[in-house]
């Protein structure tokens, strides 16, 4: 069992409050994922959760239980570090048995398990070597591999990928969505990268500045921005956001339109422009184009066969289904 | 990028680094050549560089006058439990001060280093006076606690350099991993600081074995080292320089063996982190 709450849990360090009281639960078996830009706090609480760091007021439930004084190691919790954290001394067999051997399980046991878990990671013909002689992402999954021996209430990883190359990365990432299907456990997955998110995640917890901005499946979150901040930060390419008259006229302070829901044509539509940067990826091809009365070019998602240029002149229409209104708070209006 | 170095300045520089090599080392080679000659010889004006009568009489006539075996004892065991000691004491400190540092540990760290900045003469009469009320004086034990804490800002500042290196990740890991604190510092922290800790102990011997000032002023006979074992032959009823230098080289001989074994450690240990 994993299930995970926070109750009115805040940080300080010195007079700098990190994290404002925020009220969370994660359910026994979820995914989720905590994004946000860089010092929005997803990190500091990751490691509150971890017990890394202690709360400066409220409450962790770990299965109802209050956890938090209880010290990491009582936690029942495991962590993958962005570093790996291996223990360079030891080697990979040492290393993913370490928590048992700290748990005082029998030797015999443990070895079970740790053949197991290396199974899993295809780390069997690695088990003697030292970490300094692993690839990269031979050593994440050895940092994984130590965390799945344990048999842990949840998975905790701070960015765990952040090291790997964009290859790797990919590879990675169905990997572990691949072991949380199989194991089933409560994971909390801590990233700036919004891709990440959201094909990992069954829930995304979107931070600034400590706050939690908005909590949702990845689809509602795209679909349905709670502000401009998740509207800007959840989608790739970003979401195309429009203020002025033209937003005034939708009778909002801000409107916003993702990159698929305009449509392209030579001849007719509701703002004018010239394309510029165009990038092909085959399969689709994004457009910045240049409209009249928009500051920013506003980025356009086509087909892949479509036949653009640059300063080819062209009329842009947000579809109006698609179209997000944010008032002069910057929150959605509905 | 290597960078061109002529030819002509890289001998300069090899002749150089030799003379100040020899020039460090030249003592310590007349020590050796003195202790093979006799006393004339010894005091001869020119001084001999050769032609002498060798001779191992200094040697003999030292080991007779005075038990060498008893005072290298001595050195070892004050040498070596000061070193010990002080490690125990060393490790805890320097990994609260490298890993939950507070806003005063870098002012404590340089208090401490302080203290060495003290001349030893300034609190010679204070700790007299406690090895007296103690009965310490002139016992190993004493010995072995002044030198310990004598060079313990040393130990604790070479320590707390060595494990700031260490990424505090992999000792988080290890606390997420069910390791307590001391699971923590002696499956995870001391292994990964071995080789910071192996040149800090070398150096430590080092300091303790040529500590001369305790060592000569608060012992006698018993608790005597090596340092007193030398002194002991500068003596008011004449200076014999032969014998002296054969007590001299007896002295060193062990810490010079040593050094010349682990002067790699040494050197790899003095330069950690430096060059990453």
């Amino acid at each position: 069992m994993g299930r995970i709450t926070l109750d009115k849990v805040s940080k300080s360090f010195g007079e700098v409050e990190v994290i404002p009281p925020l009220d969370l639960t994660i359910e026994d078996g979820e995914f989720v994922v905590f994004v946000g830009p860089s010092g929005c706090g997803k990190s500091t609480l990751l490691r509150l959760i971890a017990g890394l760091e202690d709360v400066t007021s409220g409450e962790i439930r770990i299965d109802g239980q209050d956890a938090t004084s209880v010290p990491p190691a009582k936690r029942g919790l495991a962590m993958v570090f962005q570093s790996y954290a291996l223990y360079p001394h030891m080697s990979v067999r040492k290393n993913i048995a370490f928590p048992l051997r700290m748990a005082g399980m029998d030797p015999a046991e443990r070895d079970r398990r740790v053949k197991a878990a290396a199974d899993v990671l295809n780390l069997t013909d690695y088990l003697d070597r030292r970490p300094g002689q692993l690839s990269g992402g031979q050593r994440q999954r050895v940092a994984i591999g130590r965390a799945i021996v344990r048999e842990p209430a949840a998975f905790l990883f701070d960015e765990p990928l952040s090291n790997l190359d964009a290859a790797l990365r990919v590879g990675m990432r169905l990997e572990i969505s691949e072991l949380h299907n199989r194991l089933g456990t409560t994971m909390i997955y801590v990233t700036h990268d919004q891709v990440e998110a959201m094909t990992m995640a069954d829930k995304i917890v979107v931070l600034r500045a400590g706050n939690i901005e908005q909590v949702g499946s990845p689809l509602e979150l795209y679909r349905n921005p709670r502000n401009l901040f998740v509207a800007g930060f959840i989608g790739s390419p970003k979401m195309n956001l429009v203020n002025g008259d033209i937003a005034a006229r939708h009778g909002a302070e801000t409107i916003g339109i993702r990159p698929e829901h305009i449509s392209v044509s030579s001849d007719d539509g509701e703002w004018h422009g010239k394309v510029g940067v165009s990038e092909h990826l085959g399969s689709d091809t994004f457009f910045h184009v240049t409209c009249n009365g928009i500051p920013e070019p506003v980025t356009v998602r086509v087909g892949g066969e479509v036949d653009l240029h640059y300063g080819d002149e062209v009329w842009l229409t947000p579809d109006p289904d698609h179209l997000h209104r944010f008032d002069n708070q910057g929150l959605r209006i509905a | 990028m290597a960078r061109a170095v002529s030819t002509r300045r890289k001998i300069a520089t090899t002749a150089l680094a030799w003379a100040i090599g020899l020039l460090i080392f030249f003592p310590i080679f007349w020590t050796i050549l003195t202790s093979f000659k006799t006393e004339a010889q010894a005091i001869n004006n020119p001084p001999l560089f050769w032609g002498f009568d060798f001779t191992l009489e200094n040697y003999a006539i030292v080991q007779e006058r005075s038990d060498y075996m008893r005072f290298l004892w001595n050195s070892v065991i004050i040498a070596g439990g000061s070193t010990l000691l002080g490690i125990l004491v060393a490790v805890p400190a320097a990994w609260s001060m490298a890993f939950v540092p507070s806003r005063r540990t870098k002012d404590i760290l340089l208090w401490m280093l302080s203290t060495k900045m003290l001349p030893a003469v300034g609190v010679l009469y204070p700790i007299s006076l406690i090895f007296v009320e103690f009965n310490l004086l002139d016992t190993r034990i004493g010995l072995t606690l002044v030198i310990m804490l004598i060079n313990l800002p040393i130990i604790v500042w070479m320590l707390y350099t060595y494990f700031r290196e260490i990424p505090v990740d992999i000792l988080e890991a290890a606390r997420m991993d069910g390791a307590g604190l001391r699971q923590e510092i002696l499956y995870v922290l001391t292994p990964m600081a071995i080789p910071g800790i192996a040149s800090t102990v070398l150096l430590n011997i080092i300091l303790a074995w040529n500590e001369a000032f305790w060592t000569l002023n608060l012992t006698a006979a018993n608790a005597a080292p090596l340092t007193a074992f030398i002194a002991s032959y500068s003596s008011p009823e004449g200076l014999f320089y032969a014998k002296l230098s054969a007590a001299s080289t007896m002295a060193i001989a062990p810490i010079l063996i040593l050094g010349w074994f682990s002067q790699k450690q040494l050197v790899r240990g003095l330069t950690f982190g430096a060059v990453k």
